[in-house]
Protein backbone atom coordinates (compact mmCIF):
# COMPACT_ATOMS: atom_id res chain seq x y z
CA UNK A 1 0.00 0.00 0.00
CA UNK A 2 1.93 2.87 -1.27
CA UNK A 3 0.31 6.57 -1.55
CA UNK A 4 2.49 9.23 -3.31
CA UNK A 5 -0.78 12.01 -3.74
CA UNK A 6 -0.73 15.26 -3.22
CA UNK A 7 -0.93 16.76 0.02
CA UNK A 8 -3.45 18.94 1.78
CA UNK A 9 -1.38 20.05 5.21
CA UNK A 10 -3.74 21.47 8.27
CA UNK A 11 -2.70 21.70 11.87
CA UNK A 12 -3.17 20.53 15.08
CA UNK A 13 -6.69 19.58 17.13
CA UNK A 14 -8.86 19.37 14.01
CA UNK A 15 -11.98 18.28 15.53
CA UNK A 16 -14.85 16.54 13.63
CA UNK A 17 -17.24 19.21 13.39
CA UNK A 18 -14.98 20.99 11.20
CA UNK A 19 -14.11 17.52 9.36
CA UNK A 20 -17.90 16.89 8.56
CA UNK A 21 -20.31 19.54 11.17
CA UNK A 22 -23.13 17.27 12.71
CA UNK A 23 -25.88 19.48 10.68
CA UNK A 24 -24.73 16.95 7.64
CA UNK A 25 -23.71 13.53 9.34
CA UNK A 26 -27.62 12.40 9.63
CA UNK A 27 -27.28 10.66 6.58
CA UNK A 28 -26.80 7.24 4.11
CA UNK A 29 -25.79 9.04 1.29
CA UNK A 30 -22.60 9.19 1.70
CA UNK A 31 -21.84 11.17 -1.56
CA UNK A 32 -23.49 14.15 0.36
CA UNK A 33 -20.72 13.57 2.91
CA UNK A 34 -17.87 14.73 0.31
CA UNK A 35 -19.97 18.38 -0.51
CA UNK A 36 -19.54 19.76 2.82
CA UNK A 37 -15.92 17.97 3.83
CA UNK A 38 -13.38 20.44 6.20
CA UNK A 39 -15.93 23.33 4.90
CA UNK A 40 -16.14 25.44 8.23
CA UNK A 41 -11.44 24.02 7.94
CA UNK A 42 -10.76 26.08 4.85
CA UNK A 43 -13.98 26.28 2.28
CA UNK A 44 -11.83 25.39 -0.94
CA UNK A 45 -10.82 21.90 0.50
CA UNK A 46 -13.83 20.09 -1.06
CA UNK A 47 -12.72 21.62 -4.76
CA UNK A 48 -9.24 20.99 -5.08
CA UNK A 49 -8.84 17.85 -2.98
CA UNK A 50 -8.61 14.63 -5.96
CA UNK A 51 -8.85 11.21 -5.57
CA UNK A 52 -5.08 9.88 -3.72
CA UNK A 53 -4.57 13.03 -2.12
CA UNK A 54 -3.11 12.59 1.59
CA UNK A 55 -3.66 15.07 4.49
CA UNK A 56 -1.32 15.65 6.58
CA UNK A 57 -2.22 17.24 10.07
CA UNK A 58 -0.68 18.10 13.50
CA UNK A 59 -1.60 16.66 16.68
CA UNK A 60 -4.44 14.95 17.94
CA UNK A 61 -6.42 15.08 14.25
CA UNK A 62 -10.25 14.01 14.77
CA UNK A 63 -10.74 15.01 18.15
CA UNK A 64 -14.63 15.47 19.59
CA UNK A 65 -17.70 13.38 18.69
CA UNK A 66 -17.59 9.27 17.50
CA UNK A 67 -19.02 10.01 14.14
CA UNK A 68 -17.59 7.78 11.98
CA UNK A 69 -18.98 10.07 9.45
CA UNK A 70 -15.93 12.16 9.77
CA UNK A 71 -13.40 9.06 8.12
CA UNK A 72 -15.80 8.34 5.74
CA UNK A 73 -16.25 11.91 4.69
CA UNK A 74 -12.45 12.29 3.82
CA UNK A 75 -12.69 9.04 2.02
CA UNK A 76 -15.31 10.31 0.24
CA UNK A 77 -13.89 13.27 -0.86
CA UNK A 78 -10.67 11.11 -1.98
CA UNK A 79 -8.40 11.06 0.45
CA UNK A 80 -6.28 7.99 0.37
CA UNK A 81 -4.42 8.82 3.37
CA UNK A 82 -4.27 11.17 6.49
CA UNK A 83 -0.53 11.45 8.14
CA UNK A 84 -0.60 13.11 11.38
CA UNK A 85 1.46 13.56 14.39
CA UNK A 86 -1.16 11.74 16.70
CA UNK A 87 -4.85 10.79 16.13
CA UNK A 88 -7.76 11.00 18.72
CA UNK A 89 -8.90 7.68 19.69
CA UNK A 90 -12.06 7.28 17.99
CA UNK A 91 -11.50 8.57 15.09
CA UNK A 92 -8.39 6.54 14.66
CA UNK A 93 -10.52 3.13 15.81
CA UNK A 94 -13.02 4.71 12.93
CA UNK A 95 -10.79 5.41 9.99
CA UNK A 96 -8.92 1.67 10.34
CA UNK A 97 -12.74 0.37 10.41
CA UNK A 98 -13.74 1.95 7.87
CA UNK A 99 -10.57 1.17 5.34
CA UNK A 100 -9.02 4.80 5.14
CA UNK A 101 -5.12 4.38 5.90
CA UNK A 102 -3.81 6.78 8.76
CA UNK A 103 -0.27 6.66 9.94
CA UNK A 104 1.31 8.32 13.29
CA UNK A 105 4.54 9.90 13.00
CA UNK A 106 4.97 11.98 15.74
CA UNK A 107 6.50 15.76 15.48
CA UNK A 108 6.91 16.48 12.13
CA UNK A 109 8.05 19.48 9.56
CA UNK A 110 5.62 18.21 6.68
CA UNK A 111 4.85 21.71 4.63
CA UNK A 112 2.65 22.68 1.68
CA UNK A 113 5.95 21.91 -0.99
CA UNK A 114 6.78 18.60 0.68
CA UNK A 115 6.26 15.16 -1.54
CA UNK A 116 5.36 12.38 0.36
CA UNK A 117 5.65 8.96 -0.67
CA UNK A 118 4.32 6.58 2.26
CA UNK A 119 4.29 3.04 2.91
CA UNK A 120 1.33 2.29 4.94
CA UNK A 121 1.51 -1.38 5.78
CA UNK A 122 5.84 -1.06 6.73
CA UNK A 123 5.40 2.37 8.51
CA UNK A 124 7.19 4.43 6.62
CA UNK A 125 7.08 8.08 5.42
CA UNK A 126 9.18 9.60 3.28
CA UNK A 127 9.00 13.73 2.87
CA UNK A 128 11.37 14.17 -0.89
CA UNK A 129 12.07 17.67 -0.13
CA UNK A 130 13.48 17.35 2.85
CA UNK A 131 15.33 14.48 2.05
CA UNK A 132 13.53 12.69 5.50
CA UNK A 133 12.32 9.65 6.54
CA UNK A 134 9.79 9.04 9.59
CA UNK A 135 8.77 6.23 10.93
CA UNK A 136 5.29 5.49 12.01
CA UNK A 137 3.74 4.41 15.75
CA UNK A 138 3.56 0.72 15.03
CA UNK A 139 -0.20 -0.12 15.07
CA UNK A 140 -1.78 -3.57 16.85
CA UNK A 141 -1.23 -6.55 14.45
CA UNK A 142 -5.31 -6.65 14.40
CA UNK A 143 -5.46 -3.11 13.39
CA UNK A 144 -3.49 -4.08 10.48
CA UNK A 145 -5.67 -7.22 9.32
CA UNK A 146 -8.40 -4.92 9.59
CA UNK A 147 -6.69 -2.14 7.10
CA UNK A 148 -5.17 -4.95 5.45
CA UNK A 149 -8.99 -6.58 4.38
CA UNK A 150 -10.26 -3.07 3.58
CA UNK A 151 -12.56 -2.18 6.48
CA UNK A 152 -14.06 -4.07 9.59
CA UNK A 153 -17.18 -4.95 7.26
CA UNK A 154 -14.60 -7.54 5.21
CA UNK A 155 -12.57 -8.45 8.04
CA UNK A 156 -15.78 -9.79 10.22
CA UNK A 157 -17.42 -11.20 7.05
CA UNK A 158 -13.89 -13.09 6.76
CA UNK A 159 -13.23 -13.93 10.20
CA UNK A 160 -16.37 -14.21 11.72
CA UNK A 161 -14.78 -13.07 15.46
CA UNK A 162 -11.40 -11.28 16.45
CA UNK A 163 -8.34 -12.61 16.08
CA UNK A 164 -6.06 -11.72 18.79
CA UNK B 1 -4.68 -3.60 40.00
CA UNK B 2 -6.65 -0.08 38.63
CA UNK B 3 -10.60 0.19 38.59
CA UNK B 4 -10.13 -0.43 34.61
CA UNK B 5 -7.43 -3.18 35.01
CA UNK B 6 -10.17 -5.10 37.45
CA UNK B 7 -13.15 -4.47 35.50
CA UNK B 8 -11.32 -6.29 32.19
CA UNK B 9 -10.14 -8.74 34.13
CA UNK B 10 -13.17 -9.81 35.54
CA UNK B 11 -14.85 -9.78 32.20
CA UNK B 12 -11.74 -11.56 30.26
CA UNK B 13 -11.29 -14.09 33.07
CA UNK B 14 -7.87 -13.53 33.88
CA UNK B 15 -5.24 -10.83 35.45
CA UNK B 16 -4.69 -7.92 32.70
CA UNK B 17 -2.74 -5.35 32.91
CA UNK B 18 -2.65 -2.13 30.61
CA UNK B 19 -1.17 -2.19 27.66
CA UNK B 20 -2.50 -5.67 26.92
CA UNK B 21 -4.60 -6.20 24.19
CA UNK B 22 -7.86 -8.58 24.86
CA UNK B 23 -11.62 -9.43 23.30
CA UNK B 24 -14.00 -8.71 26.08
CA UNK B 25 -17.57 -9.69 26.77
CA UNK B 26 -20.08 -6.29 27.09
CA UNK B 27 -22.90 -5.72 29.34
CA UNK B 28 -24.31 -3.05 27.27
CA UNK B 29 -24.28 -1.19 23.72
CA UNK B 30 -26.68 1.76 22.36
CA UNK B 31 -26.35 3.73 19.15
CA UNK B 32 -28.52 7.49 18.61
CA UNK B 33 -29.82 8.41 15.80
CA UNK B 34 -26.47 9.58 14.41
CA UNK B 35 -24.32 6.66 14.71
CA UNK B 36 -27.10 4.22 14.69
CA UNK B 37 -28.33 3.92 10.74
CA UNK B 38 -24.58 3.54 9.57
CA UNK B 39 -24.36 0.97 12.20
CA UNK B 40 -26.88 -0.66 10.64
CA UNK B 41 -25.86 -0.64 7.56
CA UNK B 42 -22.31 -2.04 8.96
CA UNK B 43 -24.05 -5.04 10.56
CA UNK B 44 -26.12 -6.04 7.80
CA UNK B 45 -22.91 -5.99 5.65
CA UNK B 46 -20.28 -7.68 7.98
CA UNK B 47 -23.46 -10.63 8.05
CA UNK B 48 -24.82 -9.66 10.83
CA UNK B 49 -28.64 -10.90 11.38
CA UNK B 50 -29.55 -11.52 15.32
CA UNK B 51 -27.89 -8.72 17.71
CA UNK B 52 -26.12 -10.51 20.12
CA UNK B 53 -28.84 -10.17 22.89
CA UNK B 54 -31.92 -7.78 22.32
CA UNK B 55 -32.50 -7.38 26.32
CA UNK B 56 -28.61 -5.46 26.60
CA UNK B 57 -29.01 -3.76 23.31
CA UNK B 58 -30.40 -0.22 22.48
CA UNK B 59 -31.09 2.63 20.36
CA UNK B 60 -32.26 5.90 21.16
CA UNK B 61 -33.41 8.96 19.17
CA UNK B 62 -31.92 11.55 20.49
CA UNK B 63 -29.54 13.55 18.24
CA UNK B 64 -32.39 15.32 16.12
CA UNK B 65 -35.55 14.79 17.64
CA UNK B 66 -38.43 15.71 16.47
CA UNK B 67 -36.69 14.93 13.41
CA UNK B 68 -36.59 18.08 11.78
CA UNK B 69 -36.87 16.74 8.31
CA UNK B 70 -37.62 14.10 5.72
CA UNK B 71 -34.24 12.85 5.50
CA UNK B 72 -33.77 12.07 9.40
CA UNK B 73 -37.59 10.90 9.54
CA UNK B 74 -36.58 8.12 7.86
CA UNK B 75 -33.44 7.40 9.53
CA UNK B 76 -35.93 6.96 12.73
CA UNK B 77 -38.29 4.81 11.06
CA UNK B 78 -35.02 2.50 10.12
CA UNK B 79 -33.90 2.36 13.42
CA UNK B 80 -37.66 1.08 14.41
CA UNK B 81 -37.95 -1.41 12.20
CA UNK B 82 -34.64 -2.83 12.90
CA UNK B 83 -35.54 -2.81 16.79
CA UNK B 84 -38.64 -4.48 16.37
CA UNK B 85 -37.44 -7.15 14.24
CA UNK B 86 -34.42 -7.93 16.96
CA UNK B 87 -36.83 -7.38 19.59
CA UNK B 88 -34.73 -4.56 21.62
CA UNK B 89 -35.45 -1.49 23.14
CA UNK B 90 -35.66 1.73 21.18
CA UNK B 91 -36.24 4.69 23.24
CA UNK B 92 -38.88 7.06 21.22
CA UNK B 93 -38.17 10.93 20.94
CA UNK B 94 -38.46 12.62 23.61
CA UNK B 95 -37.64 10.25 25.59
CA UNK B 96 -33.86 11.74 26.48
CA UNK B 97 -30.44 11.67 25.89
CA UNK B 98 -28.75 8.21 25.01
CA UNK B 99 -26.66 8.71 27.93
CA UNK B 100 -29.43 9.68 30.40
CA UNK B 101 -31.77 7.00 29.22
CA UNK B 102 -29.18 4.47 29.57
CA UNK B 103 -28.81 5.23 33.51
CA UNK B 104 -32.12 5.79 34.25
CA UNK B 105 -33.00 2.26 32.65
CA UNK B 106 -30.13 0.19 34.54
CA UNK B 107 -28.98 -0.88 31.14
CA UNK B 108 -25.26 -0.06 32.32
CA UNK B 109 -24.17 -0.33 36.43
CA UNK B 110 -21.37 -0.86 37.98
CA UNK B 111 -18.37 -3.08 37.07
CA UNK B 112 -20.14 -3.55 33.87
CA UNK B 113 -18.27 -2.54 30.21
CA UNK B 114 -20.47 -0.70 28.23
CA UNK B 115 -19.85 0.85 24.53
CA UNK B 116 -21.66 3.14 23.02
CA UNK B 117 -21.63 4.95 19.84
CA UNK B 118 -21.30 8.04 20.88
CA UNK B 119 -18.00 9.84 22.53
CA UNK B 120 -19.44 10.51 26.02
CA UNK B 121 -20.46 7.23 26.40
CA UNK B 122 -17.29 7.86 29.08
CA UNK B 123 -20.39 9.33 31.24
CA UNK B 124 -21.28 5.91 32.50
CA UNK B 125 -18.15 6.14 34.83
CA UNK B 126 -20.16 7.71 37.38
CA UNK B 127 -21.33 4.28 38.21
CA UNK B 128 -18.05 3.06 38.36
CA UNK B 129 -18.65 1.12 35.14
CA UNK B 130 -15.70 0.91 32.57
CA UNK B 131 -17.60 2.53 29.41
CA UNK B 132 -16.08 3.61 26.04
CA UNK B 133 -17.24 5.37 22.84
CA UNK B 134 -16.83 3.85 19.64
CA UNK B 135 -17.87 4.80 15.89
CA UNK B 136 -20.75 2.87 13.77
CA UNK B 137 -18.82 -0.01 12.80
CA UNK B 138 -17.18 -0.95 16.14
CA UNK B 139 -20.90 -0.71 17.38
CA UNK B 140 -22.09 -3.22 14.73
CA UNK B 141 -19.60 -5.67 15.32
CA UNK B 142 -20.30 -5.50 18.90
CA UNK B 143 -23.96 -5.66 18.00
CA UNK B 144 -23.22 -9.19 16.20
CA UNK B 145 -20.88 -10.69 18.74
CA UNK B 146 -21.14 -9.43 22.17
CA UNK B 147 -17.55 -8.56 21.83
CA UNK B 148 -15.10 -5.69 21.48
CA UNK B 149 -11.27 -5.74 21.07
CA UNK B 150 -9.53 -3.20 22.87
CA UNK B 151 -6.06 -2.59 24.78
CA UNK B 152 -6.58 -2.33 28.29
CA UNK B 153 -5.67 1.68 29.21
CA UNK B 154 -3.32 3.20 30.95
CA UNK B 155 -4.79 5.31 34.27
CA UNK B 156 -3.96 8.43 34.81
CA UNK B 157 -5.36 9.70 38.55
CA UNK B 158 -6.51 12.76 39.34
CA UNK B 159 -7.14 13.76 42.91
CA UNK B 160 -8.61 16.81 44.04
CA UNK B 161 -8.38 17.42 47.75
CA UNK B 162 -11.19 19.76 49.78
CA UNK B 163 -14.75 20.27 49.45
CA UNK B 164 -16.17 22.82 46.51
CA UNK B 165 -17.33 26.13 47.66
CA UNK B 166 -21.14 27.06 47.75
CA UNK B 167 -21.89 28.16 44.03
CA UNK B 168 -19.43 26.08 42.28
CA UNK B 169 -20.30 23.11 40.67
CA UNK B 170 -18.95 19.17 39.18
CA UNK B 171 -19.01 21.47 36.01
CA UNK B 172 -16.71 23.99 36.80
CA UNK B 173 -14.34 21.76 38.85
CA UNK B 174 -14.16 19.40 35.54
CA UNK B 175 -13.70 22.57 33.56
CA UNK B 176 -11.04 23.32 35.09
CA UNK B 177 -9.52 20.08 35.07
CA UNK B 178 -9.93 19.81 31.08
CA UNK B 179 -7.88 22.90 31.10
CA UNK B 180 -5.34 20.90 33.29
CA UNK B 181 -5.11 18.25 31.18
CA UNK B 182 -5.37 19.58 28.14
CA UNK B 183 -8.09 18.02 24.81
CA UNK B 184 -5.58 15.25 24.35
CA UNK B 185 -3.60 15.23 27.55
CA UNK B 186 -5.19 11.68 28.25
CA UNK B 187 -5.97 9.98 24.62
CA UNK B 188 -6.01 6.09 24.78
CA UNK B 189 -6.20 6.44 28.85
CA UNK B 190 -8.61 5.64 31.60
CA UNK B 191 -8.49 8.30 34.21
CA UNK B 192 -9.76 7.64 37.80
CA UNK B 193 -11.00 10.63 39.92
CA UNK B 194 -10.95 10.29 44.10
CA UNK B 195 -10.63 12.76 46.44
CA UNK B 196 -12.51 14.71 48.76
CA UNK B 197 -13.74 16.74 45.99
CA UNK B 198 -15.84 13.89 44.46
CA UNK B 199 -16.66 12.30 47.38
CA UNK B 200 -19.99 13.97 48.48
CA UNK B 201 -21.12 14.64 45.00
CA UNK B 202 -24.59 12.92 43.29
CA UNK B 203 -24.39 10.76 40.45
CA UNK B 204 -25.92 13.39 38.38
CA UNK B 205 -22.22 15.73 39.26
CA UNK B 206 -20.55 12.46 38.65
CA UNK B 207 -22.09 12.00 35.67
CA UNK B 208 -20.98 15.50 34.88
CA UNK B 209 -17.32 14.98 35.63
CA UNK B 210 -17.07 11.82 33.56
CA UNK B 211 -18.60 13.25 30.51
CA UNK B 212 -16.17 15.74 30.17
CA UNK B 213 -13.40 12.87 29.51
CA UNK B 214 -14.21 12.59 26.39
CA UNK B 215 -12.61 16.60 26.09
CA UNK B 216 -9.38 15.64 27.21
CA UNK B 217 -9.37 12.46 24.66
CA UNK B 218 -9.35 9.81 27.51
CA UNK B 219 -10.95 6.17 26.63
CA UNK B 220 -12.94 6.28 29.81
CA UNK B 221 -13.09 8.23 33.08
CA UNK B 222 -14.37 6.18 36.05
CA UNK B 223 -14.93 8.06 39.47
CA UNK B 224 -14.13 6.39 42.57
CA UNK B 225 -17.41 4.85 44.34
CA UNK B 226 -16.32 6.08 47.57
CA UNK B 227 -19.91 8.11 48.53
CA UNK B 228 -21.92 6.58 45.52
CA UNK B 229 -25.36 6.38 46.45
CA UNK B 230 -27.48 4.46 44.03
CA UNK B 231 -31.11 3.16 44.53
CA UNK B 232 -29.97 -0.85 43.95
CA UNK B 233 -27.03 -2.09 46.04
CA UNK B 234 -23.87 -2.98 44.29
CA UNK B 235 -20.44 -3.91 45.30
CA UNK B 236 -17.95 -1.17 44.29
CA UNK B 237 -14.86 -1.12 43.15
CA UNK B 238 -11.69 0.50 44.41
CA UNK B 239 -8.32 0.41 43.03
CA UNK B 240 -5.65 -1.22 44.63
CA UNK B 241 -3.45 0.79 47.17
CA UNK B 242 -0.42 -0.39 45.03
CA UNK B 243 -2.01 -0.20 41.36
CA UNK B 244 0.25 1.74 38.35
CA UNK B 245 -0.41 4.65 37.31
CA UNK B 246 0.72 6.52 34.48
CA UNK B 247 0.41 10.02 36.28
CA UNK B 248 -1.53 10.83 39.24
CA UNK B 249 -2.20 14.70 39.51
CA UNK B 250 -3.07 16.33 42.72
CA UNK B 251 -5.28 19.43 43.55
CA UNK B 252 -6.43 21.72 45.96
CA UNK B 253 -10.00 22.57 44.77
CA UNK B 254 -11.70 24.18 47.88
CA UNK B 255 -11.34 27.57 46.59
CA UNK B 256 -11.81 26.70 42.80
CA UNK B 257 -14.27 29.88 41.40
CA UNK B 258 -16.25 29.39 38.59
CA UNK B 259 -15.09 28.36 35.40
CA UNK B 260 -15.61 29.10 31.73
CA UNK B 261 -14.43 27.21 28.33
CA UNK B 262 -13.41 30.03 26.02
CA UNK B 263 -13.83 29.77 22.57
CA UNK B 264 -13.14 27.59 20.36
CA UNK B 265 -11.51 24.46 22.19
CA UNK B 266 -13.65 22.92 25.27
CA UNK B 267 -9.67 23.07 26.97
CA UNK B 268 -9.32 27.03 26.42
CA UNK B 269 -10.46 27.31 30.35
CA UNK B 270 -10.18 30.59 32.71
CA UNK B 271 -11.30 31.78 35.44
CA UNK B 272 -15.02 33.44 34.92
CA UNK B 273 -13.68 36.92 36.14
CA UNK B 274 -11.42 36.94 32.59
CA UNK B 275 -14.54 37.42 30.37
CA UNK B 276 -17.21 38.64 33.16
CA UNK B 277 -19.37 41.40 31.60
CA UNK B 278 -19.42 40.04 28.07
CA UNK B 279 -22.62 40.38 26.35
CA UNK B 280 -24.60 37.62 25.82
CA UNK B 281 -27.53 36.74 23.10
CA UNK B 282 -28.94 32.77 23.59
CA UNK B 283 -28.13 30.74 26.88
CA UNK B 284 -28.84 26.93 26.98
CA UNK B 285 -28.70 24.80 29.68
CA UNK B 286 -28.95 20.93 28.41
CA UNK B 287 -27.32 18.14 26.80
CA UNK B 288 -25.64 14.90 28.13
CA UNK B 289 -23.24 17.38 30.62
CA UNK B 290 -25.77 19.32 32.35
CA UNK B 291 -29.50 18.88 31.82
CA UNK B 292 -30.22 17.26 35.00
CA UNK B 293 -32.79 18.18 37.49
CA UNK B 294 -30.01 19.26 39.77
CA UNK B 295 -28.98 21.63 37.17
CA UNK B 296 -32.36 23.07 36.67
CA UNK B 297 -32.85 23.66 40.32
CA UNK B 298 -29.08 25.35 39.90
CA UNK B 299 -30.92 27.60 37.52
CA UNK B 300 -34.21 28.30 39.21
CA UNK B 301 -32.27 29.18 42.49
CA UNK B 302 -30.75 32.37 40.50
CA UNK B 303 -34.15 33.49 38.57
CA UNK B 304 -37.04 32.59 40.92
CA UNK B 305 -39.18 35.36 40.94
CA UNK B 306 -36.97 37.32 38.46
CA UNK B 307 -37.23 37.86 34.39
CA UNK B 308 -33.69 37.15 32.31
CA UNK B 309 -32.94 40.33 30.84
CA UNK B 310 -34.71 41.87 27.12
CA UNK B 311 -32.96 40.30 24.20
CA UNK B 312 -31.49 37.32 25.45
CA UNK B 313 -33.06 34.20 24.72
CA UNK B 314 -33.16 31.01 26.66
CA UNK B 315 -33.20 27.51 26.04
CA UNK B 316 -33.47 24.49 28.46
CA UNK B 317 -33.10 20.94 27.26
CA UNK B 318 -33.84 18.59 29.97
CA UNK B 319 -32.05 15.58 29.65
CA UNK B 320 -34.72 13.06 29.92
CA UNK B 321 -38.58 12.79 30.29
CA UNK B 322 -37.96 11.78 33.76
CA UNK B 323 -36.19 14.98 34.35
CA UNK B 324 -38.75 16.92 32.74
CA UNK B 325 -41.44 15.57 34.76
CA UNK B 326 -39.65 15.57 37.68
CA UNK B 327 -38.87 18.99 36.96
CA UNK B 328 -42.64 20.09 36.59
CA UNK B 329 -43.73 18.53 39.50
CA UNK B 330 -41.70 20.41 42.10
CA UNK B 331 -42.11 23.73 40.15
CA UNK B 332 -38.75 24.17 39.25
CA UNK B 333 -39.92 24.49 35.32
CA UNK B 334 -42.46 26.69 36.33
CA UNK B 335 -40.11 28.79 37.65
CA UNK B 336 -37.84 28.56 35.04
CA UNK B 337 -40.77 29.35 32.44
CA UNK B 338 -41.86 32.31 34.01
CA UNK B 339 -38.05 33.81 34.24
CA UNK B 340 -38.06 33.40 30.33
CA UNK B 341 -37.28 30.06 29.25
CA UNK B 342 -37.87 27.71 26.58
CA UNK B 343 -38.45 24.17 27.09
CA UNK B 344 -37.70 21.83 23.77
CA UNK B 345 -37.95 18.51 23.77
CA UNK B 346 -35.67 15.94 25.76
CA UNK B 347 -32.22 15.28 23.76
CA UNK B 348 -29.25 16.50 22.25
CA UNK B 349 -30.96 19.65 21.00
CA UNK B 350 -29.03 22.72 19.65
CA UNK B 351 -25.77 21.32 21.01
CA UNK B 352 -25.23 19.27 17.91
CA UNK B 353 -25.85 21.72 15.48
CA UNK B 354 -29.13 20.31 13.84
CA UNK B 355 -32.04 21.96 14.49
CA UNK B 356 -33.80 23.27 17.74
CA UNK B 357 -31.69 26.83 18.37
CA UNK B 358 -28.90 27.26 15.63
CA UNK B 359 -26.90 30.79 16.60
CA UNK B 360 -26.90 33.80 14.11
CA UNK B 361 -23.54 35.34 12.79
CA UNK B 362 -21.89 37.09 15.54
CA UNK B 363 -23.74 35.77 18.46
CA UNK B 364 -22.61 34.65 21.43
CA UNK B 365 -24.05 31.73 23.56
CA UNK B 366 -23.00 30.56 26.51
CA UNK B 367 -23.94 26.85 27.14
CA UNK B 368 -24.02 24.06 29.95
CA UNK B 369 -22.98 21.68 27.36
CA UNK B 370 -19.63 20.08 26.48
CA UNK B 371 -18.08 20.96 23.61
CA UNK B 372 -17.59 24.91 21.96
CA UNK B 373 -15.56 23.84 18.52
CA UNK B 374 -15.95 25.60 15.29
CA UNK B 375 -19.31 25.26 13.84
CA UNK B 376 -20.46 23.05 16.68
CA UNK B 377 -23.95 24.61 17.30
CA UNK B 378 -23.95 24.61 13.87
CA UNK B 379 -22.71 28.12 12.55
CA UNK B 380 -19.36 28.51 12.77
CA UNK B 381 -19.74 32.27 12.88
CA UNK B 382 -21.12 32.30 16.26
CA UNK B 383 -18.53 31.93 19.84
CA UNK B 384 -19.62 29.59 22.24
CA UNK B 385 -18.60 29.66 25.87
CA UNK B 386 -19.06 26.69 28.53
CA UNK B 387 -19.95 27.09 31.74
CA UNK B 388 -21.74 25.41 34.68
CA UNK B 389 -25.97 25.97 34.81
CA UNK B 390 -25.91 28.40 37.51
CA UNK B 391 -23.07 30.62 35.44
CA UNK B 392 -25.53 30.07 32.12
CA UNK B 393 -28.56 31.40 34.26
CA UNK B 394 -26.94 34.23 35.67
CA UNK B 395 -26.01 35.18 32.35
CA UNK B 396 -29.20 34.99 30.96
CA UNK B 397 -30.55 37.17 33.90
CA UNK B 398 -27.62 39.85 33.48
CA UNK B 399 -27.65 39.50 29.84
CA UNK B 400 -23.71 39.00 29.89
CA UNK B 401 -21.54 36.62 31.56
CA UNK B 402 -22.13 36.94 34.90
CA UNK B 403 -20.53 35.31 38.24
CA UNK B 404 -23.61 33.11 39.68
CA UNK B 405 -21.56 34.10 43.01
CA UNK B 406 -22.42 38.19 42.47
CA UNK B 407 -26.74 37.56 42.07
CA UNK B 408 -28.54 38.87 44.83
CA UNK B 409 -30.86 35.71 45.27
Amino acid sequence: MICKGDIHVYGDNIDTDRIIPGKYTKTLDLSTLADHVLEDLDPSFKDKVKEGDILIAGKNFGCGSSREQAPLALKQAGIALVIAEDFARIFYRNAINIGLAIIEIGPHTISENSRIEAHVLEGKVYDKLLDKTYDAVKMPQVMIDILQEGGLVNYLKKHRDYNI
Amino acid sequence: MTISEKIISAHVGRRVQAGDLVVTPVDGVMATDTTGPLALKAFAEMGGSRVFDPSKCALILDHAVPPPNERIANLHSMLRVFAKEQGMRLFEIGEGICHQVMVEHQYVKPGDIFIGADSHTSTYGALNAFACGVGSTDLAATLMTGKIWMKVPETIKIICHGKLQAGVSAKDLILFLVGQITISGATYQAIEFEGEAFEGMSLASRMTIANMVAEMGGKTGIVNPKGLELEYDFDPIYPDADANYLRVLEFYVADLEAQISIPSSPDNVQNISIVEGLPIDYAFIGTCCNGRLEDLRSAAQILKGKRIKEGVRFLIGPASKSVLLDAMNEGTLQILIEAGASIITPGCGPCVGTHQGVPGNNETVISAANRNFKGRMGNPNSNIYLAAPATVAASALEGKITNPVNVRL
